[in-house]
């Protein structure tokens, strides 16, 4: 029974995680579906939420719903900023100039906020916005974080999915991810679409970045990167461009990761989530809920 | 003989530069960094101009060249160390054997993972990659020497001017060949369209999986001579940054061309080095930060990369 209680505690522990890889990987899917770009500064925009909530919790002492409002809206501005300024003039050089500035964006953040007037590159403990209390259940026990990472996770992605799939934008979005010129003909302004994109996906990495940092409250400039390319891996896995998909990879991921640490060994967790990438690619290229790609 | 007859221009400015380099190099006129640089530069060409077969030639878009850079690295400080090689000629089979299981390893794996393309032949280059790194990180494990996330200390310094710059201007040479061959033209044909290149008769997937064999085999030359030149290795030397560094270079160089790929990577090296001399030491933290910036910039004015021909 032990063993048992065990495996609850680390699946909670493992769908925790996935729930902050459902929210990067969501803003990776969109973008990915609407521009075709892997967007390596992703990771970077998680990383700024975390700092973002970081510096209004320990220089104004925010309440903290009042965090979650600014940072979202911040790194959602930022989302809109890069795309405007580093990916927009982009449009229509070959995609790896594209993929090349977005490494640059990515290279930018991590360094800038690492300079030792910001933020210094080393290691800085997120401060508790509340304290933690544990419920014991008979077998296994919850914190009230992951309850708030769960709750706050499954609303979001509720809402993203009504958003995609019940709104005039979730439409005009899909079809500029089926075929950009197409859409434009039937009047939707892609420019604005893509912006949108920008700021919704930006706007869940930095709720990631915060749920993050309370989970984990070790907060670092380079950690995004990791958690950025196993998000894309999420999305991959579920089929990239598609909602649930991206959610369901996350979770997936997430999962495993825990698992491998707890019972394998901590140091070939990430070595396993590639070796999955690479059968996932080999077998089913378009991922879980893919539709198949002609000659992939 | 026609070949060097064709080549004379090339071999004629080659052994000029190397005559410039050798004085500058005699008597510490310039400094032992300064010299480490250069080489490193020399070092970055060759397995630059590997990703360029890759990606500039045949269009297979890989993320995770660094990797095969990191095997080569590894497996030439290793058997340079068990079997104990300190001069430059006996070091010559170990570097050939690195090239040979760096290009072994992109043969092996680039048989399921080149039948994806563009953005997911980048993933799974980049998943390769992040594996590669993970099983360094932990090599101590299969052998003690290896050092694992600790690093592999104590290699013997043997990369030189000669073996570097002879090293290279063979490699580019035989790489300008193969380009020129019938074989090049079937890797630009694939790169232009994969579909039409099919249906010219050409055999796309063994095509594609030479040339990347190829270029991972370059990768491990090339890594094979920055372990002896650095005597030290560690496995965040062979990470996705690095991988994005070969990347750039071939992108400012400009894709498919030798000569871009050679001027890109003395720029490249030039300027993350430079930089280090030019900038205050407590402004050194500045680096990273403007190098993005010029990168961004370089790519809204020049797309195409510096030496491109469109």
């Amino acid at each position: 029974m032990e063993l048992l209680g065990y495996i609850i505690e680390q699946t909670i522990n493992g769908l925790q995680l996935g729930a902050v890889y459902a929210l990067i990987a969501l803003g990776y899917t969109m973008v990915y579906g609407v521009l075709r770009l892997i967007n390596f500064a992703h990771g970077d925009i998680f990383m700024l939420g975390a700092f973002i909530a970081y510096f209004l919790i320990t220089k104004f002492g925010m309440p903290i719903y009042f965090v979650f409002i600014i940072t979202m809206l911040s790194t959602g501005l930022a989302g809109y900023l890069i795309e405007k300024i580093a990916y927009k003039p982009l449009r229509h050089a070959p995609k790896i100039s594209l993929l090349i500035t977005a490494v640059g964006v990515s290279l930018f953040l991590e360094y800038f906020l690492s300079l030792n007037a910001l933020f210094t590159p080393n290691y800085i403990g997120f401060p508790r916005p509340f304290e933690i209390e544990s419920y014991n259940f008979a077998m296994f026990t919850v914190t009230n974080v992951q309850l708030l990472i769960f709750s706050i996770t499954f609303i979001s992605l509720f809402l993203v999915y009504l958003l995609v799939y019940r709104t005039k934008y979730g439409r005009a979005m899909r079809a500029v991810s089926y075929d950009q010129e197409v859409a434009s003909l039937m009047g939707i302004g892609i420019d604005g679409i893509i912006s949108f994109t920008f700021i919704v996906g930006a706007s869940l990495a930095g709720l990631g970045g915060i749920l993050y940092g309370i989970a984990y409250p070790q907060i670092n400039v380079f950690m995004g990167i990791m958690p950025g390319i196993k998000s894309f891996i999420a999305a991959v896995l579920g089929g990239i461009g598609i909602v649930h998909g991206a959610v369901l990879g996350g979770f997936i991921i997430g999962l495993l990761e825990v698992f491998v640490s707890a019972f394998i060994s901590s140091t070939f967790r990430d070595g396993l989530i590639f070796i999955i990438l690479l059968l996932v690619l080999i077998l089913k290229p378009s991922g879980i809920f893919g539709k198949r790609i002609e000659k992939v | 003989m026609r070949f060097f007859l064709e080549s004379r221009k090339f071999l004629i400015i080659s052994f000029a530069v190397y005559i410039l380099l050798k004085i500058l190099f005699a008597n510490n006129f310039i400094s032992a960094y300064i010299q480490q640089i250069t080489l490193f530069a020399i070092i970055m060409t060759i397995a630059a101009l590997g990703l360029n077969v890759i990606y500039g030639y045949t269009g297979q878009f890989s993320l995770g060249h660094a990797a095969f850079y990191g095997i080569g690295a590894y497996t030439s400080a290793y058997l340079a160390k068990i079997f104990g090689i300190e001069g430059v000629f006996s070091f010559l089979p170990v570097l050939l054997i690195s090239g040979i299981v760096a290009g072994c390893i992109g043969y092996l794996i680039g048989i399921p993972i080149l039948r994806l393309r563009d953005d997911f032949l980048a993933i799974a280059t980049l998943g390769f990659g992040t594996l590669v790194r993970v099983f360094l990180d932990n090599s101590d494990r299969f052998a003690e020497m290896l050092g694992g996330s600790r690093g592999f200390v104590g290699i013997s310094k043997i990369t030189n001017l000669e073996l570097t710059f002879f090293s290279a201007l063979f490699i580019v040479l035989i790489t300008k060949n193969l380009i020129y061959s019938r074989y090049g033209l079937f890797l630009r044909c694939i790169r232009d369209d994969e579909l039409a290149a099919t249906s010219a008769g050409i055999n796309t997937s063994k095509t594609k999986l030479m040339a990347f064999s190829y270029g991972c085999m370059l990768a491990g030359v090339g890594g094979a001579l920055y372990a002896h030149l650095y005597t030290f290795l560690h496995p965040s030397n062979f990470d996705i940054l690095k991988s994005i560094d070969f990347l750039i270079i071939v992108i400012i160089g400009g894709m498919g061309s030798i000569r871009g790929t050679i001027y890109a990577s003395i720029l490249w090296v030039g300027l993350i080095e430079g930089l280090r001399i030019v900038l205050p030491v407590e402004m050194l933290d500045l680096r990273w930060v403007v190098i993005p910036v010029l990168l961004i910039a370089l790519m809204m004015w020049k797309p195409y990369g510096l030496m491109a021909k469109k």
